[in-house]
């Protein structure tokens, strides 16, 4: 053993060498032990997109709930004729139909038939709602060529009033106005889940690469010393931290989209106008796609940042 | 840059101090001559490993300048440290062999780590171990291999670069005489044949007088002193490699 054999490396260059190209492939997985799914952190990175899937699936169905909701009723004003008279309570309402046909901007008015009224307000007032004790209002449905503001409401009000005295004009949107803010303060509360569980999420990542960094570390300082660079010595890790990541992404995802779908059955199952009005388009689906996506890069880059920072108490 | 002066290493009035402890290195002045053979000896605490994590760039001084083939260290990015620990080849006391990688991945690692193509890898990685006699062993994961086989992969995995310094802590503890001997000159035939300096710490004095023209490095108290004359300016010793020294 006392002749040396030709050796590998290039004659030397008093020039400092590039850096070398980052071992790929099986190279790589030489570098360190094989590592299999084993570990809780594929299954927490799993629960927790799953979580955020449920909550931006959440989310977006309420913003499509509230934007539909907005929709359809921005440009509805309502007029009421309140007058205890039935005689004159429908003689202005005929006249309040004629000053609002004639109006700018207005695209329909319907006087809203008795029997319709009382049909709405039998479910509270029973039978009282037929009787002329409980003087119903005359309800008048406009429809507004644009969204209805309060100069429109103002301008409404002031035509009706010479004639129609005693009318009473609102905005059908207001009367929504407290569920579209419970519907907004729902949105932020499904933002802000998120952005916790994302931050879940980063600590659990930072959790596994700084114990599977200490796990690993007689290697990594063997390799420091022979040579690696930092990103080598990161690329090995990373690649571990990925299959995870991935791993974790689609389960999570899986288990979130199947939790929304059984979800989307039950209020599709309720055949109300307002939930219906919730559902999820292609662009949401998207975003909800995104989601795992996401998840493995923010994995990643919190992986790289806690294996950089472990590396640079080493020379 | 002058061939010796960019093998050259040299330290100038290097301190080095673990937190805020005492110095273990004081005012290490010295140069090592490219394709030199130095012992570097001394008692237990003397400061050997100490000196030798400075050299194997394992550590930076804490006060001092030093000069690496060209390259000054202080100032030198962090991020370009790892080219310069390619150009060394380290045996380590413990052999610190990565123990799920075969004896054969061992040796390869510094060529994998170093961009090297995966066929050439594959020839020198044989050769290397042909070398050191351990072809049989070459699947052989390191806690099946004796000590002295461990420490032959390590030998091998520090010289399969070819590079222009190897550093050696006590790389004969663990075998018997014969084989101390054998390593040793695995070590001259580099030194020799290929133009490395070497670098061998011990406490063994019988191994020093092994190997003619070597230079000896004494280490008491974290001081270096000088009994061959190694560290004179000139160097007492032939200057290996031709030429004069500078």
């Amino acid at each position: 053993m006392s002749t040396l054999p030709p050796l590998a490396a290039e004659p030397e260059t008093e020039e400092v060498k590039p850096a070398p190209v980052r071992p790929r492939g099986r190279a790589a997985a030489r570098l360190l032990p094989p590592t299999r799914l084993t570990g809780p952190i594929p299954w927490v990175i799993a629960i927790l997109i799953a979580l955020v899937v449920i909550a931006a699936a959440g989310g977006l169905a309420l913003r499509n709930l509230a934007t539909n909701a907005r929709a359809d009723l921005s440009s509805a004003v309502s007029v009421q004729v309140i007058e205890p008279n039935p005689d004159l309570r429908a003689a202005r309402g005929a006249a309040a139909v004629k000053v609002l046909t004639r109006m700018e901007g207005v695209q329909s008015v319907r006087l809203v038939p008795e029997a319709e009224l009382v049909a709405l307000l039998e479910p509270w007032l029973g039978e009282g709602a037929t009787s002329n004790d409980v003087p119903i209002p005359a309800l008048i449905d406009v429809e507004l060529t644009g969204s209805a503001s309060r100069a429109d409401i103002t301008r409404i009000e002031t035509a009706l009033a010479a004639q129609v005295p005693g009318a009473r004009v609102d905005a059908q949107g207001d009367f929504l106005r407290p569920v579209y803010e419970a519907l907004s303060a729902m949105q932020y509360l499904a933002l802000g889940l998120i952005a916790l569980v994302a931050l879940a999420t980063a600590a659990a990542v930072w959790l596994a690469a700084r114990n599977a960094f200490a796990g690993a570390r007689d290697t990594v300082e063997i390799m420091h010393l022979l040579g690696a660079s930092e990103k080598q010595m990161s690329a090995v890790f990373l690649r571990d931290v990925l299959r995870e990541a991935v791993f974790g992404a689609l389960a999570g995802a899986g288990l979130g989209v199947g939790a929304v779908w059984l979800l989307g059955q039950q209020f599709a199952a309720l055949d109300s106008g307002m939930v219906g009005s919730g559902g999820l388009g292609l662009t949401d689906w998207l975003v909800i796609a995104m989601i795992p996506l996401i998840g493995v890069l923010l994995a990643l880059v919190t992986a790289r940042i806690t294996i950089a920072l472990a590396l640079r108490d080493m020379l | 840059m002058n061939d010796r002066l960019a093998g050259q290493v040299k330290f100038d009035n290097v301190g080095l101090r673990y937190g805020t402890d005492p110095e273990v290195l004081s005012n290490l002045s010295f140069t090592l001559y490219p394709g030199s053979f130095y012992f570097l000896t001394g008692a237990s605490g003397a400061g050997k490993t100490s000196l030798l994590k400075l050299l194997y760039l394992a550590q930076r001084p804490s006060r001092g300048a030093i000069r690496m083939f060209g390259q000054d260290l202080i100032t030198m990015p962090r991020e370009r440290l790892p080219e310069l620990r390619r150009r060394l080849g380290v045996v380590f006391q413990n052999f610190r062999l990565v123990p799920y990688l075969t004896a054969f991945d061992n040796v390869a690692l510094p060529l994998r780590l170093a961009g090297t193509d995966e066929k050439k890898v594959v020839k020198s990685v044989g050769d290397m171990l042909d070398w050191v006699g351990l072809s049989h062993r070459a699947h052989a994961v390191p806690p099946t291999l004796s000590g002295g086989e461990q420490q032959r992969v390590a030998i091998a995995r520090a010289v399969i670069v070819r590079p222009k310094m190897l550093i050696a802590d006590e790389p004969t503890g663990n075998v018997d005489p014969d084989m101390a001997l054998k390593l040793l000159r695995l070590f001259e035939s580099l030194n020799n044949r290929v133009g490395t300096t070497v670098v061998v710490a011990t406490h063994d004095v019988h191994l020093l007088k092994k190997v003619p023209d070597s230079l000896i490095m004494r280490l008491h108290k974290g001081q270096l002193s000088d009994p061959t004359g190694a560290l004179r300016y000139p160097p007492r010793a032939v200057s290996p490699g031709g030429g004069e020294p500078e």
